[in-house]
């Protein structure tokens, strides 16, 4: 067995008449931050929700640790509980609290006592340097203070990997390095990432390895420095041109 | 949030104070059903809604001094078929919200079993004048069911509205971004779950205009219930006319208690949709 702690192997899917995933291999290794980037329409979304099983692969296989996500026995809630999402538009619960957004789900899913879910809610919050937004909704903050109050939710249930779909596309430009900010601290911790993203600033100063994605398939994958220096492909070349 | 669910309401020549989804997807609150919603903009003292509701108060207390003789045995009389009127409202949207609850879920329901159920349920009732579900549970349903009137009339009532309530529910529900359940799901909570404790509570804000509209058309279709000897504001009117022969006083009477009534609760749905929007928008 390979000692990844994310595994994907031949993923292959469809939307309609659109291959949005044809034969994707990836393996994360545990502590890696892996930006995956690519043009729209590319598949890596796509790719990453399959992770967690938000989407269905048609074929092919994808291990998160010992579990096999795509095996109709898996235990999907379990596996959840081990990987964490933050979304491009943040999704927070707007009728509750940002504490109360960051306890619920430990509270029903983990069954922790209340106390101990309120304070690490708290020490959550503090972390991603919102200490003072405890009792505020998602209505009363900003885009930036809301996907980092999302970021502390998925990290209150202890998760071993954080996937990241655009966690910045949605933000005003003056607030997207409070949020790299607090993944940064998170890569620099050791936390297992997969980050779907275009920040170029991050994926230099975090990530381990960048993937490129064109058309549902990886073309190429490489050390940020060596992948934007360097790129073997034209394509990637390219693209690259698009967005350096 | 401040996508409000359209539900294009028409209103069926039947009584059925019936809601029909417009086009599905299209997510705005439109609350017309039977009565008008006040503007909040229109504040003209001339306004529609102050014509009618204070007009029909003052005739309401004219009427009875300008003309003793029978208005003042009819208000004597008639107002006491109020507690049966709003006895089989409360009680029938009391069972019309759980029996919608139930019908919504079904009709987003992935088990096929269940949508079908759901769905077959809200065609069928929908598909029948009230008045006849009336006939039928109480005449026709009658020696099975041993239901006195006051029984029947809630039965039918809530069956009947459940359905409506039932679309109602599927499109609150619908209007809720797809993101709410998948953060949800994400975090590791089950289906039931996420439906409970993130979906549900986001659903009753969107959706408890168009059920106070729903009340509203059950208050006045309440009156149906009156050819069940069910003693309600109708029957107390036409059992004192029959009796007396003041037809026109008698009804005029029913009428302008009905309408005050009508016409109170939609100025209270309305405050309440006005409210819930303005709130929605500080959402965004």
């Amino acid at each position: 067995m390979d000692n990844g702690i994310i595994r994907i192997k031949d993923a292959r899917k469809h939307f309609g008449a659109v291959q949005a995933l044809r034969g994707v291999d990836l393996d994360i290794a545990k502590g890696e931050v892996v930006l995956v980037i690519g043009p729209s329409g590319s598949g890596k979304s796509t790719l990453l929700r399959c992770v967690n099983r938000l989407e269905h692969l048609d074929s092919g296989e994808i291990w998160v640790e010992d579990d096999c996500v795509t095996s109709p026995h898996a235990n999907i809630r379990k596996i959840r509980e081990e990987v964490g999402m933050v979304f491009q538009s943040f999704n927070l619960f707007p009728h509750l609290s940002a504490a109360q957004n960051i306890s619920l789900s430990p509270l029903i899913v983990l069954r922790e006592e209340r106390e101990e879910a309120q304070e690490r809610a708290r020490a959550l919050l503090a972390r991603v340097g919102l200490a003072d937004k405890e009792h505020s909704y998602p209505e009363q903050l900003s885009g930036g203070q809301q996907q980092r109050v999302a970021i502390a939710r998925a990290l209150a249930m202890r998760p071993k990997i954080m996937l990241f779909d655009e966690p910045t596309s949605a933000l005003d430009p003056e607030m997207i390095k409070e949020v790299l900010d607090v993944m940064l601290d998170l890569a620099k911790d050791g936390m297992t990432m997969m980050v779907v993203s275009h920040e170029m600033g991050f994926a230099r100063a975090a990530a381990d390895r960048v993937v490129f994605m064109d058309e549902g398939q990886i073309i190429e994958a490489a050390h940020p420095d060596e992948l934007f220096a360097h790129p073997k492909e034209e394509r990637t070349r390219r693209f690259l041109d698009h967005i350096l | 949030m401040s996508d409000f669910l359209k539900l294009g309401k028409r209103k069926a020549p039947s009584a059925s104070g019936s809601a029909a989804p417009s086009a599905p997807g299209s997510f705005n609150i439109n609350v017309t059903d039977g009565t008008l919603i006040p503007s909040t903009g229109d504040r003209s003292i001339l306004s529609a809604w102050n014509i009618s509701f204070f007009g029909a108060i003052v005739a309401i207390v004219i009427l009875p001094v300008l003309s003793p003789k029978p208005y003042i045995d009819i208000l004597a009389v008639v107002p006491s078929g109020l507690a049966a009127t709003f006895g089989v409202t409360l009680a029938s949207i009391v069972f019309a919200l759980m029996l919608g609850l139930l019908a919504g879920l079904g009709r987003i329901a992935k088990t096929k079993p269940i949508n079908l159920i759901a769905t077959v349920y809200v065609e069928v009732i929908r598909g029948i004048p009230l008045l006849v579900q009336l006939f039928y549970i109480y005449y026709a349903l009658g020696p099975l069911l041993h239901l006195k009137g006051p029984a029947s009339a809630i039965m039918a009532m809530s069956i009947c509205y459940g359905a409506y309530m039932g679309e109602i529910f599927r499109a609150g529900i619908q209007s809720i971004p797809k993101g709410q359940m998948e953060a949800a799901l994400a975090l590791g909570m089950s289906r039931t779950q996420a439906l409970w404790r993130i979906i549900l509570p986001q659903t009753v804000k969107v959706i408890l205009p168009p059920i106070g509209n729903e009340f509203i058309a059950l208050l006045k279709d309440s009156s149906l219930v009156s050819i069940l000897a069910v003693a309600d504001l109708l029957r107390r009117g036409r059992e004192y006319a029959s009796t007396t022969f003041n037809y026109l006083q008698s009804f005029t009477i029913v009428a302008l208690i009905y309408l005050i009534m009508t016409l109170f609760f939609s100025r209270l749905v309305g405050i309440m949709e006005t409210r819930l929007r303005n709130h929605g928008q500080r959402h965004n």
